[in-house]
């Protein structure tokens, strides 16, 4: 599903963020990775993600060798393949939430309204369909972005400190329906977090440190 | 994908209405203004160029008397010799209350003219009637309805065909009317010529045969004219795009986080490029619409003034109707989709070339805004140089033009580190932290509100510059009218006979009776009217001379020298002591200049007898009546019950100087109307600025609120802040309104007008200027101050679990 | 020559068409009401006076006709007519008169056919007529001499000027009765009268250079105040002479109510002998295709009285006048009983 070999990332200016890193991930796999502040696991995850280009090694998703994209092919890749749900919300503000809910899965014109609508009541945001998202508590927005992810079937998510927003009682419950509806829907789970009481949740567990996997 | 990607754009102005109207209010205000005086423009272009088809003739040669008008015996001797001409008169004459412009013809011989055309397509008797005793006068309909109540008119005949404020008729009628019996103007020399004709400069080697130059004269004296209003036009443009600038960056930057997300979800970013773009179009292909329209209905508004100014100033053919042109569509939506793109570029730009992954947020902005400061000074410095290079490099009115356009946006460029380096010294200078506060906070917002602050900029200094400009002329003007309008009383005859006999009867009457006489002369191709005048003490003690040799006036009323007005000194390039040529062999010395505001043609005075010896028919029906004031008005009474002269006839010293001054007060009427609705835009751009600045403060503004300061307190600093930052502008402003007002006064007018003004200051104006920027200032930061004061704590406290 | 009426009345209203009957149809009855004088059989006519100007009639003309020969055998036409139309009755001073004066002229060749108009005010001189001497101008068109038997015309225009002597070798001819000429049944007439007997010699310009000319020509003189019926729209106009020295002039009006024709019988000596309406005939034998109407180019004309049976056939088909009221007008050849020249003058074809 997810291969990583031998990956190398270094910011212009910068020491390396990332020192020949290789990682794999199964179909239906979850995997956590862990690692202190400024350990490069973030970067790490946009590699994987298609969100930016790496020095050296290879990374393959899906069969697709991405240091052979451009920047469309990475898009097209993103919009096909891949779902991400960040620490920041990051949904549309001027959209709905029913709008914001389906639209990963329109921009990949792969819309199934039936799962959509499943999605929506199991996230229990079926009451808040027509607000905006400033209207929404943190945890029902960063469950309208899980629901944001999933919508579109992607074969890998990519999750990013996708609870570190909220306090522990939103926390463990966004988590457990992430993890839930993961394990419902067959997408392997790529999460970065620095809790190892999250990361004890997962199917594997890898840890990077100065840019290296321990 | 492409349906999602423009839902998720498109939702961000229906979330922000208020955005999305000052973005098309802004495009709109920006077209409507340029669009306006363009209309202006192609309405009285279209206009000239009708009459001179309408007047007819107007690709013949002409033949032509140097020094007056030929007999009609000149006419048919020349006919008699085969050629094939057909006489004109022509002259301005009063009737009723209107003054017209009137053209006699020979309908028999005229190349075929639209108005008896059309006329006699109506009726077939038209021609009959116009050629019999009885006569007809062809007008257009809006002159005829304000003729036809006058008693002792000819028949009147309302005609499209016929230029605003001109009557056609059969030159027979047109002698009697101008009182000019046997009189011709010139000769139109006909297309079809018999063969084996005597040239002639053989028959007549005292015409002389020029090109035509109907509508020329009229484009040429006029186009200083447009091309003011042209530059005015520019000028609200660009004001009107400092708002879509402001707002259209604001929406792209409020728009980051989303641009981001959609290019992390997978839209390519060049499909997004291709759709912001496309979206940038719609907007200013409404803006431009709802921009023509309004921009109709102030060029509808303003016209009937201009053409007013444009028959009264050139006696332009120019009526008061507006017309909808699709060119004149199509170049108002193009400037609007030109206009939106240049203002737009940066922010599209910047938008699409953003790394996808950086933190996003307003700082940034300013940051990388306050960052551009340096180099906006040098380009700013770098505009005000080189609209200098221009004016040396680009002579005339076009390098004049330049170099306002480099000063104001030179100036406008400069104007934010200006104001910085202001805001840092008060911060220096301000002890205590809410001081201090204030001051950073303040700096801090000059990125966002800067764009709205050069707009006010701009059009405080044209409001400084064109104010200064028109009052010093209109002083100067006033002072001139003094000097030149010193007889008591102004008469003119209804003919030469009548002439004689008044200034006979007004002898024993009068202290003086000075007859105003003038002809026809050509210099360097242009026209120029030669005065003569008797030797009186009227003149020499009066007249507004500019410079002047030694023993003058000796000279002047001997025939031996002559005085010419500054815009033939400067559009001939004569000077004191240069020779002019008025006609074949009348060469005489240039004595002295005079300033002349009252006309924009050249002028020459000199001796009577001197003129009468080289002009032929030179009208004796007009004079001046020195008499003490007191008087004046029992002899215009006895003149009038003597002479059967009619009321507009006779005219005191009084009368004659505000009607002058009506006409050139109605001549800036246009300029103070572009003036205010400038000064109204940019008033607004400081509104939207405020407005869409408001929820990006929030956040700025409440860790003071949480500090200890009350909601009122802040609003009330926000109105300070409008204010301190309105006060600095206003104060860059005069010294920029002042430069332009020197370069309106010393470049453009003497390029357009052919005179050089003395600039005056006027301090009063200025303070008035300064209230009305600090009112659209105050105006504008109200709204957002009430809405912070209104403010329920709980947004206040958003910001603070909303963590950004 | 009657139909030379309406050319004139178009004159008044200057229209760029013929403005068919029904724009005159009301002006005849008028005219008295009007202030013109209209023609009277008590009228007798006294020369010099006469030949010139009768301001206080609406309509005059001078017209003169001429059959010209090059040295080289090479037959030309040449056409030189003034027109006079008043307004009013009576004559003033500068632009105010009332009259107005309209010249044509032409010349013709077997290949070319080249005219030119004049138009001018009356009361300043640019055009006129004096008696005694004789002058007649408009601009630089001339006709002029001690009196009518010996005279110098002049014209020029674009392509063409010519300047020929006119010498008259027979008297003048009054036409009807003591130049009296009562033109219809409803009463309409004129003064009328002609002088059919000039022998011309002169110069000939054209674009291709001067030709010296000899022929003759006929002068008519005609003054009313009087238009044409109602629904009259054309007319065909004969002016003949023979070699025998006879001359014969006819006119055919066409109209609704069917054609009117008449004439005058000129015998060798100058003595006239008016024909009776109906009299004269004349039928079409060709049509041709001119300025885009169809023309009747060659005529079969018959006076039985005389035994005449001729054709008459033209020397340029393409003898269009194109002036503001254009017609056809050009030099004619006869062939038949009686040989000679002429011209035909034709009008009202759309």
């Amino acid at each position: 599903m997810l291969q990583i070999e031998n990956v190398s990332k270094t910011y212009p200016g910068a020491r390396p963020v990332l020192q020949g890193v290789s990682l794999h991930l199964d179909a239906g796999e979850t995997l956590a990775l862990t690692g202190e502040s400024g350990s490069g696991k973030s970067t790490l995850l946009h590699l994987a993600g298609a969100l930016d280009g790496f020095d050296n090694g290879e990374i393959t998703l899906d069969g697709t060798r991405l240091s052979r994209l451009d920047d469309s092919g990475r898009a097209a890749l993103r919009r096909g393949c891949v779902a991400l749900v960040f620490q920041q919300f990051n949904l549309i503000p001027s959209l709905t939430v029913a709008q914001n809910l389906s639209f990963h899965a329109r921009l990949a014109g792969r819309q199934d309204p039936a799962w959509t609508k499943d999605l929506t009541e199991r996230l229990g945001l079926g009451e808040l369909g027509a607000r905006y998202p400033e209207q929404l508590s943190g945890g029902q927005q960063q469950r309208v972005a899980i629901g944001r992810a999933l919508a579109a079937r992607p074969a890998l998510l990519l999750a990013d400190e996708p609870t570190g927003n909220l306090d522990e009682t939103a926390s463990n419950a966004v988590l457990d329906l992430m993890l839930e509806l993961v394990r419902d829907s067959g997408p392997a789970l790529f999460l970065v977090t620095h809790s190892e009481r999250i990361a004890a949740r997962l199917d594997r567990r890898a840890h990077l440190s100065g840019g290296r996997i321990a | 994908m492409i349906g999602a990607a423009c839902q998720a754009l498109a939702s961000h102005w229906r979330r922000h209405p208020l955005q999305l109207g000052t973005l098309l209010a802004g495009l709109a205000l920006a077209t409507a203004l340029w669009s306006a005086v363009q209309a202006i423009n192609a309405e009285a272009r279209a206009s000239y160029a009708r009459a001179a088809s309408q007047i007819g003739g107007a690709t013949l040669d002409v033949l032509e008397a140097p020094g007056g008008p030929m007999s009609r015996a000149r006419y048919v001797a020349l006919r008699r010799a085969g050629w094939q001409l057909s006489p004109v008169l022509e002259g301005r004459t009063r009737l009723g209350e209107e003054q017209v412009t009137l053209l006699g013809l020979d309908p028999l011989t005229h190349p075929p003219l639209p108005a008896f055309e059309a006329a006699m397509q109506a009726d077939q008797a038209v021609l009959a009637q116009m050629l019999t005793q009885r006569g007809l006068l062809l007008a257009p309909p809006e002159l005829v309805a304000a003729l036809s109540d006058v008693p002792g008119l000819p028949p009147l005949r309302a005609s499209d065909s016929v230029p605003p404020g001109m009557v056609i008729t059969d030159i027979g009628l047109a002698e009697r009317l101008l009182a000019r019996p046997g009189q011709i103007d010139r000769l139109l020399i006909l297309p079809q010529q018999p063969m084996q004709l005597t040239p002639l400069d053989q028959l007549a080697p005292d015409l002389q045969r020029r090109a035509s130059r109907a509508g020329a004269d009229t484009a040429r004296l006029t186009d200083s004219f447009h091309l003011n209003l042209t530059a005015f036009g520019l000028l609200s443009f660009a004001v009107g795009l400092f708002i879509v600038h402001g707002t259209v960056g604001l929406a792209f930057e409020q728009r980051r986080a989303m641009v981001r997300t959609l290019r992390a979800l997978g839209l390519p970013v060049r499909l997004l490029a291709g759709l912001m773009l496309a979206e940038l179009l719609a907007l200013a292909l409404v803006g431009g619409l709802l921009g023509l329209g309004l921009g109709y209905l102030v060029a509808a508004a303003l016209l009937p003034d201009v053409a007013a100014t444009l028959r009264g100033l050139y006696g332009a053919p120019v009526a008061g109707g507006l017309s909808l042109r699709p060119s004149w569509i199509a170049g108002g939506l193009a400037m609007a989709l030109l206009g939106t793109l240049a203002a737009s570029a940066q922010a599209l730009w910047r938008m699409l070339r953003m790394p996808l992954l950086s933190a996003p947020g307003l700082q940034a902005w300013a940051q990388r805004a306050a960052q551009g400061d340096r180099r906006m000074a040098l380009a700013g410095l770098g505009l005000i140089a080189s609209g200098i290079a221009a004016l040396g490099l680009v002579k005339g009115l076009i390098g004049g033009f330049a170099l306002i356009g480099g000063l104001m946006l030179g100036a406008a460029l400069l104007l934010p580190p200006i104001l910085a380096a202001l805001l840092g010294l008060g911060r220096h200078l301000t002890r205590g932290p809410l001081g201090e506060w204030l001051w950073a906070d303040t700096r801090a917002q000059l990125p966002g509100i800067g764009l709205a602050l050069m707009a006010l900029l701009l059009a405080l200094a044209a409001n400084i510059g064109v104010g200064t400009m028109v009052s010093s002329f209109r002083l100067t003007f006033t002072g001139w009218l003094d000097q030149r309008l010193v007889s008591e009383l102004y008469l003119t005859a209804r003919d030469d006979a009548q002439g004689a006999e008044i200034v006979r009867w007004l002898a024993p009457r009068s202290d003086a009776v000075l007859p105003i006489r003038a002809a026809e002369f050509t210099v360097q191709g242009n026209p120029v009217t030669v005065y003569g005048v008797v030797d009186h003490p009227t003149y020499r003690d009066n007249w507004p001379l500019l410079e002047h040799g030694p023993d003058a006036w000796a000279q002047v009323n001997a025939g031996q020298a002559v005085f010419i007005n500054e815009q033939l000194a400067r559009r001939a390039d004569l000077w004191t002591g240069d020779a002019v040529q008025l006609a074949p062999g009348w060469v005489l010395p240039v004595a002295g200049i005079y300033s002349d505001y009252g006309n924009p043609t050249g002028q020459a005075i000199t001796a009577l007898p001197a003129l009468l010896a080289h002009a032929r028919a030179v009208p004796n029906r007009r004079f001046g009546v020195r008499i003490a004031p007191g008087a004046v008005p029992d002899l215009i009474e006895a003149l009038r019950a003597k002479f059967d002269l009619p009321a507009s006839a006779l005219i005191d010293q009084a009368g004659l100087k505000s009607r002058s001054l009506a006409v050139f007060d109605k001549t800036f009427v246009v300029t103070g109307a572009l003036n205010l609705l400038t000064l109204g835009v940019a008033g607004f751009a400081i509104l939207t600025s405020l407005l869409t600045l408001w929820s990006l403060r929030l956040p700025q503004l409440a860790p003071v609120w949480a500090l200890g300061l009350t909601r009122g307190r802040l609003a009330r600093l926000e109105l300070a802040r409008s204010l301190l930052l309105a006060t600095f502008t206003a104060l860059l402003a005069l010294p920029l309104g002042l430069a332009l007002a020197w370069v309106l006064l010393a470049v453009i007018n003497v390029q357009a007008f052919g005179w050089r003004l003395p600039m005056f200051l006027f301090p009063l104006d200025w303070l008035r200027l300064f209230v009305l920027a600090l009112l659209a200032a105050g105006l504008a930061a109200a709204l957002p101050a009430r809405r912070l004061y209104r403010l329920p704590p709980s947004e206040l406290l958003k910001v603070f679990a909303n963590a950004r | 020559m009657l139909a030379r009426l309406v050319l004139i009345l178009a004159l008044t209203l200057l229209a760029a068409r013929p403005a068919g009957a029904q724009g005159f149809a009301g002006l005849g009855s008028t005219a008295a009401a009007e202030g013109f004088a209209t023609p009277s059989p008590e009228t007798r006519l006294s020369f010099p006076r006469d030949h010139g100007p009768h301001p206080d009639f609406r309509i005059e003309w001078w017209y003169l006709t001429a059959n010209l020969t090059g040295p080289d055998g090479t037959d030309y036409g040449v056409q030189w007519t003034l027109f006079r139309t008043a307004l009013t009755p009576g004559e003033a001073e500068g632009w105010t008169s009332p009259q107005i004066w309209m010249g044509h002229a032409a010349a013709t060749t077997p290949q070319h056919h080249f005219f030119a108009e004049r138009l001018a005010r009356g009361g300043i001189g640019q055009a006129g007529v004096h008696s005694d001497p004789f002058d007649a101008w408009i601009d630089d068109w001339q006709m002029m001499g001690e009196d009518l038997d010996s005279l110098r015309l002049t014209a020029r225009g674009a392509e063409f000027t010519y300047d020929l002597a006119l010498t008259a070798e027979g008297p003048l001819v009054l036409q009807g009765i003591n130049g009296y000429s009562v033109k219809s049944a409803d009463g309409q007439a004129s003064h009328y009268y002609s002088q059919p007997h000039y022998k011309i010699e002169g110069t000939l310009t054209l674009p291709s250079g001067p030709v010296a000319v000899s022929g003759q020509g006929w002068l008519d003189r005609e003054w009313s105040s009087q238009p044409l019926a109602a629904d009259q729209e054309g007319w065909d106009w004969f002016s003949l002479s023979f070699d025998s020295g006879a001359r014969l002039m006819g006119f055919r009006l066409r109209g609704a109510r069917g054609d009117f024709t008449s004439g005058t019988w000129i015998a060798p000596d100058g003595s006239a002998t008016p024909l009776a309406p109906g009299a004269f005939q004349a039928a079409p034998l060709e049509l041709a295709d001119v300025a885009g109407r169809q023309i009747p180019i060659r005529w079969r004309v018959t006076l039985p009285e005389r035994g005449l049976d001729i054709e008459v056939s033209p020397l340029n088909r393409q003898s269009w006048m194109g002036t503001r009221f254009p017609y056809w007008e050009g030099p004619v050849h006869v062939t038949g009983s009686h040989k000679g020249r002429g011209y035909l003058e034709m009008t009202g074809y759309e």
